[in-house]
């Protein structure tokens, strides 16, 4: 009997100096099995995180990284940097700054791309694939674990383009100063172009409505309407929902449209600014 | 009839605000007998480090802002006989956890492209308003560190936009918070537990409504680190903290 108990006293000793050892940053074992269990949910479709992860090891790890904290082995190579899916924040969302992505979210972006970044169109995968691998995107960051996404911003249905909303629009560009840093013509010039840095410090541009590049959240009208409303969060890009009425907003877009180089979308948007021979806004322009 | 009846009101009312008047001021005179307080000046020894000036050119409404007194870096400032500004201080051990988080709901100002004050000090879950009356466009963009818990945003204020009304949710010294369009403005957030005070231009401070007790005082600074010290508080009376920071 008391040779039991010495034996078990000696595991006891064992166990607590193991406990010891785990500092609590690290995510345990039994937490990583918990997190594998990360599910996400678009439509039909049920992502599952543990089905993601062969997928995940083949084509995103090499930027991405093992533990999902944009440190891969290629990752000192390429700018801008793989996002650190640890920390939970995403430039594309449906939902305001300060809060998670919706599932679709993250979906929309690994099939989109992100332009002008080594983050290629994933649509090779198939939609389950690309289900699963959201599931896994979020399975990394401990901000999955304790908080929901955050409402889905409101579009309203899209209105007629006519020269009143285009020149409203211009009038909003010029109020909420879009040109401190897109530049009047949208050439990426603004006066604090050139110092702008993400929130890891590296330096960041902002987007050239003029080079015929994609926007980075998408480009359709409701992708811009919902890029400066929601703001691209880890960026510059500050969300203008506070001061940016719904209405005032797709004037907005219309405008920012006239910016763009011709292409089939904007052509009725550019011929009305051309008949209505808009002069890029004065900077100089006094604000009430 | 009625006339007689506004008479007597006329008498009475008086009375009452009188009396009314009286209660407020002996209830505050009493909690402040039942807590104490923390007082104490921060200095700093040897050079102070020059801070640089800011060219603020590249908006013109930023630099007419300053025309007569230029804008200079706010990372370190010394005032009268030493004594450092913008020294938070709070109490770090000590305290129960049952502190009423204050109501008072403190403003941070976007002013002549500055933030006013340079550090906020907040309690968790207290309310503040970020403000600005510059007649360009900022964008507020707090930088909570990841693993406190606190989360950030990105908004904007163009010149006339509302008040932004929010709060931390979790301790943190510091969050601190910059405007991307004008890359020289940062200051920042520092949300603590409990009763804290902010130093003045000439580096005092008192911290008010401090229950008796033995507790641990930081003085966090931003450049120059953080100093503890102990002290304990009797009711009613005022304990001294003095703190001394090295020029770097």
């Amino acid at each position: 009997m008391p040779t039991k108990l010495l034996k078990w006293s000696w595991l006891a000793v064992a166990a607590s100096l193991l406990l010891a050892a785990t500092s609590p940053a690290q995510i345990t074992s039994y937490e990583e099995k918990d997190r594998l269990n990360t599910e996400s949910h678009i439509g039909k479709y049920a992502g599952h995180a543990q089905n993601a992860a062969a997928d995940y090891r083949r084509y995103c790890v090499g930027c991405h990284g093992e533990l999902g904290d944009g440190n891969g082995e290629v990752a000192q190579w390429i700018d801008p940097k793989p996002r650190d899916f640890t920390l939970g924040i995403f430039k594309c969302r449906s939902t305001p700054t300060g809060t998670l992505p919706t599932d679709e979210d993250l979906f929309n972006t690994i099939a989109r791309g992100l332009d002008r970044s080594n983050m290629p169109i994933w649509n090779v995968f198939t939609k389950q694939q690309r289900a699963d691998l959201v599931a896994w995107v979020k399975h990394f960051s401990p901000r999955f674990q304790k908080e929901k996404p955050g409402t889905p911003i409101e579009i309203p249905a899209e209105p007629e383009v006519t020269p009143e909303r285009v020149k409203a629009g211009q009038e909003v560009f010029g109020r909420v100063q879009c040109w401190k840093c897109h530049g009047v013509e949208g050439m990426a010039n603004g006066p604090s172009a050139s110092t702008l840095t993400d929130d890891l410090n590296r330096p960041i541009l902002p987007y050239n409505f003029t080079d015929g590049s994609r926007p980075k959240c998408g480009s359709t009208d409701q992708d811009i309407y919902r890029i400066f409303m929601t703001g691209l969060d880890g960026t510059p890009m500050p969300s203008f929902s506070d001061n940016i009425k719904p209405d005032e907003a797709w004037d907005l877009v219309f405008y920012l449209r006239t910016l763009q180089p011709h292409n089939t979308f904007n052509s009725k948007e550019r011929q009305i600014a051309k008949q209505l021979g808009l002069k890029p806004v004065n900077p100089n322009a006094p604000t009430q | 009839m009625k006339s007689q009846y506004v008479r007597k009101l006329a008498a009475i009312l008086p009375a009452v605000v009188l009396v009314g008047t009286g209660a407020v001021l002996l209830s505050q005179k009493v909690n402040a007998a039942g807590g104490g307080s923390i007082t104490g000046t921060v200095k700093l020894s040897g050079t102070a480090p020059h801070m640089k000036g800011i060219d603020m050119s590249k908006d013109p409404v930023c630099s007419k802002a300053h025309e007569s007194n230029p804008a200079k870096m706010e990372n370190v400032l010394v005032g009268s006989g030493d004594g450092l500004q913008n020294v938070v201080l709070y109490i770090s051990q000590g305290l129960t956890g049952n502190e009423p988080v204050p109501s008072q709901e403190p403003t941070f100002d976007q002013k002549g492209c500055m933030y006013s004050p340079h550090v906020l000090v907040l309690n968790v879950d207290q309310k503040f308003k970020v403000i600005t009356g510059d007649q360009t466009t900022h964008n507020i963009h707090p930088l909570p560190s990841p693993t406190a818990g606190n989360i950030g945003w990105n908004k904007s204020q163009p010149p006339g936009a509302p008040p932004i009304e929010t709060s931390w949710k979790n301790e943190e010294v510091a969050i601190p918070v910059k405007c991307n369009i004008h890359p020289w403005m940062h200051g920042y957030f520092v949300v603590v537990k409990g009763p804290y005070a902010t130093t003045d231009d000439k580096g005092s401070y008192t911290i008010q409504n401090v229950p008796a007790g033995s507790y641990t005082v930081t003085a966090w600074q931003e450049d120059l680190g953080t100093q503890t010290a102990k002290v304990t508080v009797a009711a009613g009376s005022a304990a001294k903290a003095d703190f001394t920071f090295k020029g770097k």
